[in-house]
């Protein structure tokens, strides 16, 4: 059968066009506007050329900021991914556990996150939070407010503590899809554990994995409220990421014309990220 | 009805930018007409590109060849420009 080709319907996204040019398009012109000018406020504008953007790409700030952002994601990638997959695949997948687990798991996820800050803030303290009073008692030096280590050590447990179980529900989602018949037919053939996992299971979670990895490295990077909370970018500037230095010059600095180089430099980074993400899924979809 | 997009701080160089995407833009639209579903085919990067994806790639490395080009280089930004121009033929003609 001929397929109709009806090019009216394309009308019927306007309304969404009219939405995201309000939310998106305009303030990102409006930032691109800016990072070409500067501005003593009063909305009295002074052109500047690419100046804030070459000054940006050579400061050793934006490169330290840049470089802790992608340690950290890269961090967080290689604990939460594994972790998730851990916890899915000894989650109970039949009986009264299963929901006990569910809601377990959804729990920390169901927590905004200056709130997740907030509770690592006084559970980190040495004075009254529980895990620095009992690490400092058991003879750790643990002080996050002091030590760099410490801080990003609270900064990463904290966001494992948040965000694996978004993981660990992608992966049993998957987990509980793949039919009996599969498990099966590898008993028969005598598959060990881990070929069972290697063959079956992660083929199976190719796909689910690959969205939890994306969105993982999309707020990892563009973290910035519980850090915040918990460090406010230091001690020194030890866990000031991307987000948090571009607020610290933005609002800080009132420093509009770098911020806005900044934001787009950061914008293209994620864009580019997203980008490669999103290709390598769907030409792999393509090519099952 | 009054608009007043002062706020915005608008500037020739930058009006002119996206006047340029969104006149890119209505080229492919007129291009889609004229030779519709966006000719897909697998270049050199092994996956299937269309025409839009093409230029999203062009444009995406624009940027970065620009980003690059301040932050590397002190020439005039004039011939990245130049260089993304070529790259974006390649892109159009090879991936």
């Amino acid at each position: 059968m001929e397929k109709t080709w009806n090019n009216k319907a394309w009308f019927m996204v306007l309304p969404v066009l009219v939405l995201v040019a309000f939310s998106a398009v305009i303030p990102l012109m409006t930032v691109v506007n800016y990072s070409v000018q500067d501005t003593f406020g009063n909305n009295e504008f002074f052109w500047n050329g690419t100046q804030w953007f070459t000054d940006l790409l050579r400061s050793q700030r934006f490169w330290d900021s840049l470089s802790r952002n992608l340690i950290f994601s890269g961090i967080i990638l290689a604990l939460e991914i594994p972790l998730g997959i851990l916890i899915a695949l000894n989650m109970p997948k039949k009986g009264a556990w299963v929901s006990v687990c569910l809601v377990l798991m959804a729990l920390p996820l169901l927590v905004p996150w200056n709130v997740v800050g907030t509770i690592w803030q006084i559970f980190g303290r040495t004075d009254i939070g529980l895990f620095g009073y009992v690490a400092n008692a058991l003879g750790f030096d643990y002080n996050y407010v002091q030590d760099p280590v410490d801080a990003w050590l609270t900064v990463i447990v904290m966001d494992v503590w948040h965000w694996t179980s978004l993981v660990v529900l992608l992966c049993y989602a998957s987990l509980v899809s793949i039919p009996d018949a599969y498990y099966q037919a590898a008993k028969i053939d005598g598959a060990s554990r881990l070929a069972v996992f290697r063959y079956i299971q992660l083929p199976k979670m190719r796909r689910v994995l690959t969205i939890a990895i994306l969105l993982r490295f999309m707020d990892s990077f563009m973290i910035y409220t519980e850090p915040f909370v918990v460090t406010g970018g230091g001690p020194g500037n030890s866990t000031t990421f991307l987000s948090i230095d571009l607020v610290k010059m933005a609002l800080g600095q009132f420093d509009l014309g770098p911020a806005a180089a900044m934001s787009i430099v950061y914008f293209l980074i994620i864009l580019l990220f997203s980008w490669v993400f999103y290709t390598v899924m769907t030409a792999s979809d393509a090519q099952n | 009805m009054n608009l007043n997009f002062t706020w915005m701080a608008w500037t020739w160089p930058t009006a002119g930018f996206f006047l340029a995407i969104l006149f890119l833009i209505l080229c492919m639209g007129v291009w889609e007409y004229v030779s519709p579903g966006g000719n897909p085919r697998t270049g050199i990067l092994r996956f299937e590109t269309t025409r839009g994806d093409r230029l999203f790639i062009s444009l995406l490395g624009a940027a970065f060849i620009h980003i690059a080009w301040l932050g590397l280089i002190d020439a005039s930004l004039w011939w990245a420009l130049l260089l993304s121009l070529v790259y974006a033929i390649c892109v159009f003609l090879f991936v």
